[in-house]
């Protein structure tokens, strides 16, 4: 048992450094992969550069973010990306999507978990299932929901024709109105296997004797759900719903492959892409990635600080 | 025989020496072709790389990529930036060149005894600052497929107009559909928010008498009436004579659709005429193509001006290898094979007088004269900026034709928008 050793002893200066050890391969390959990426785009979002001449990327200070264009009559003009309109629009796209679809996943996610928790024959099996659409690659589903959302060939159309559900062909995809719920559709269907595993794994560490205890005091199932199960998987909850805020907000791959180049549905990685790759405005691009890295930091730090986390893993 | 001896020692040498053998072997190279494709595309590059590789003992690597060009060129700019040096040769689409010039090898000096046979635009259209970027390979110009079946059945001509194009649509959708051909639309096209969106949206404001969005001189013309007339006219379309699903068709969505025999018309490139004759399409032998319509105000046709090309990428380590095998898929044989494979127009002016091209794909000699007065898009005047040109056109071509705004207002905006981006010039 290693009790308290003071960090003043030689034991645990040695134990220090012994830390520092192991920590410093880590360290190093963290600020290889992340670090400089993210320290290197958020300097040439403060530069003028251009994907095919990045060495000969001057300074330009805030220009890509704000720029106010004087008309020398009194009169001027906003532009750079906080004044750019399809930005904000990305933004709320992104917001929107983000917030819709990890709520869905959520919800479906605890169903299922609770399902796949209680023991039925076959419940192995049902378990390997039910990760199915997790496994499938991305834009592989993309892919094969775009053939099934499609307005002539599409199966989903075809169904609700069948049953009477829609007298017309929907067009998922295409139509305004739909294309948000289209992108939904496929990563609630993909990304709810995610979640419910997760949501399980917490479930499973819920002791039975507590359930047993309610029981023979004769409490009802739903009180029990909600005063018990609830509150003991919340951290498990909890820490899925960051890496699927996390992952959403980030959504790239889905998006390009379902909806290209949709005003409704162009996120903030998406607009980013667009800036840096297909236009000639890599540092503008870069901004947008500044600012994407900035609003999903804001975000984790407000579900952490709203959800009451504890990563310290310390225990009331 | 000598030959033959030294070549089973260096072999034996080789393996032995675990050296592969391509860098033994004098200029046997291992080279990567990158290529997206509609259609037969890849089957037939394949095919012509096949015997590329048979009569130069060169291995090459066919690299797939997306349809949409505008997938491909985001690709393309990453790799090119990136000096990437796996991909010695890229098929570039022909609005590419004068923004990806500086990362490919100038062909001037390679092809001086073919290129004179080549039509003199098209070369022109590729070559930048006096640098040939790249090598035509086909060109291409859209037309409109129309079903002679259903036109004879019910006694109507191939459209000159868009309105007699309209009309005939919605009249024969309606008769069919009555006698329970409830699949059938009248007129599809390419209408997703990509770089199709503008070639389309380019032919109706054109045949509309509204200019080309960019002028050849600079001057952005988009905004104005007949613009205007241009995309109300296809708005009220979408959803009584094309699929509403049709704003998210590309070029491949739309020939489904046709092929499946569910269209009168389709606006597409020629390719989907050696498509549309094969031996597995509802349509074969059932169609025919013509230019597409007129415009009300507007005195002509306009196609858009397509076409792929072949270039060298300046950080292939085999150039020289590159080269003959860009010679050799732009040369004379491969287009011809082209053409009578996959409908596909050469870019090599004899060809059109080619018995065999003539007899099995009539289109194509009849196509000269359609792409020889095609209309490009603005790639040349924008340059670096054509592809925020493009996308923001379409952006409100597709935001009209999906009822996000009126024709008016969106053009006002996209001409807004188009003026900022030019600043003080091109």
């Amino acid at each position: 048992m290693a009790g308290p050793v003071s960090r003043n002893s030689e034991l645990g200066r040695q134990r220090v450094r012994a830390a520092w050890g192991f920590l410093t391969p880590m360290l190093l390959v963290l600020a290889l992969a992340a670090g400089w990426p993210l320290a290197r785009t958020i300097w040439f979002s403060f530069t003028d550069a251009r994907l095919s001449g990045l060495d000969e990327a001057s300074w330009v200070g805030v220009l890509n973010y704000v720029e106010y264009l004087d008309y020398g009559d009194g009169e001027g003009e906003y532009f750079g990306l906080l004044a750019d309109p399809s930005w904000w629009a990305a933004v709320w796209n992104t917001l929107r999507f983000a917030l819709i679809s990890v709520t869905l996943e959520t919800l479906f996610g605890l169903i299922i978990a609770l399902v796949l928790n209680a023991s039925f024959p076959g419940r192995g099996l049902v378990r390997a299932a039910v990760l199915v659409p997790w496994a499938i690659p991305t834009i592989v589903s993309a892919k094969m929901w775009a053939w099934m959302m499609h307005d002539q060939f599409g199966i989903l159309n075809d169904m609700g024709l069948a049953l009477g559900l829609i007298d017309a062909p929907i067009a998922w995809t295409a139509s305004p109105d739909t294309a948000m719920i289209a992108v939904i559709i496929v990563d609630v269907w993909k990304t709810t296997p995610f979640m419910a595993l997760l949501i399980l794994a917490g479930l499973q560490l819920v002791p039975s004797d507590i359930y047993e205890a309610a029981r023979i005091d004769g409490v009802h199932p739903v009180k029990v759900f909600f005063r018990i199960t609830l509150p003991l998987i919340r951290p498990a909850i909890m820490v899925a719903v960051i890496f699927r805020a996390l992952d959403a907000l980030r959504v790239f791959d889905l998006v390009y492959v379902l909806t290209p180049n949709n005003d409704r549905t162009r996120t903030m990685s998406v607009f980013a892409q667009e800036n840096l790759f297909q236009f000639d405005k890599f540092a503008y691009g870069s901004a947008a990635s500044t600012l994407l890295f900035v609003v999903i930091a804001l975000m984790v730090i407000l579900t952490i600080t709203l959800g009451r986390m504890d990563l310290e893993g310390r225990r009331s | 025989m000598g030959e033959m001896k030294g070549l089973t020692r260096l072999t034996a040498a080789s393996l032995l020496a675990g050296v592969a053998l391509g860098a033994t072997i004098a200029g046997a190279a291992e080279l990567s072709v990158v290529s997206g494709a509609v259609g037969n595309d890849l089957a037939e590059m394949r095919q012509q790389l096949d015997r590329f590789a048979a009569e130069s003992g060169h291995t090459v690597d066919l690299v797939s990529m997306p349809a949409s060009t505008t997938d491909q060129f985001g690709q393309y700019r990453l790799w090119l930036s990136a000096q990437n040096r796996d991909i010695d040769v890229y098929r570039t689409d022909v609005i590419w060149a004068p923004q990806l010039a500086e990362h490919f090898v100038d062909l001037t000096p390679h092809v001086g005894d073919v290129i004179g046979g080549h039509f003199p635009a098209i070369v022109e259209s590729q070559t930048v600052d006096g640098k040939l970027v790249a090598m035509p390979m086909y060109t291409d110009a859209p037309a409109l497929y129309y079903r002679t079946d259903l036109l004879e059945k019910h006694g109507k001509e191939p459209p000159k107009t868009w309105e007699e194009m309209a009309a005939t649509a919605k009249e024969i959708m309606d008769k069919e559909r009555a006698e329970g051909n409830a699949q059938l639309w009248g007129f599809v096209f390419q209408g997703a928010a990509y770089e199709g969106l503008t070639c389309n949206g380019l032919e109706w404001i054109t045949s509309f008498g509204g200019g080309q969005i960019v002028e050849p001189d600079g001057t952005i013309s988009v905004n104005n009436p007949q613009s205007v007339k241009a995309l109300d006219t296809v708005r009220g379309w979408i959803g009584t004579i094309a699929p509403p699903g049709v704003l998210a068709y590309q070029e491949e969505d739309a020939r489904g659709v046709w092929q499946t025999g569910n269209a009168v018309f389709m606006r597409n490139w020629p390719y989907a005429y050696a498509l549309g004759n094969s031996d597995d399409s509802a349509v074969k032998g059932k169609f025919d193509a013509t230019t597409l319509p007129i415009g009300e105000g507007g005195d002509r046709s306009a196609a858009t001006l397509g076409g792929w090309n072949l270039a060298v990428s300046k950080y292939s380590p085999n150039q020289e290898a590159a080269i003959e095998l860009v010679k050799f898929l732009a040369g004379e044989e491969a287009q011809k094979f082209r053409a009578l494979t996959n409908s596909r127009l050469p870019t090599i002016q004899a060809l059109y007088d080619d018995p065999e091209i003539v007899e099995q794909q009539p289109l194509i000699p009849r196509w000269k004269e359609v792409f020889l007065n095609a209309v490009p898009r603005p790639s040349a005047p924008t340059k670096a900026d054509y592809n925020e040109v493009s996308s923001e056109f379409w952006t409100a071509v597709h935001n009209t034709l999906s009822g996000s705004g009126e024709a008016e207002s969106n053009l006002r905006r996209l001409e807004a928008r188009l003026k900022r981006l030019q600043g003080s010039g091109w």
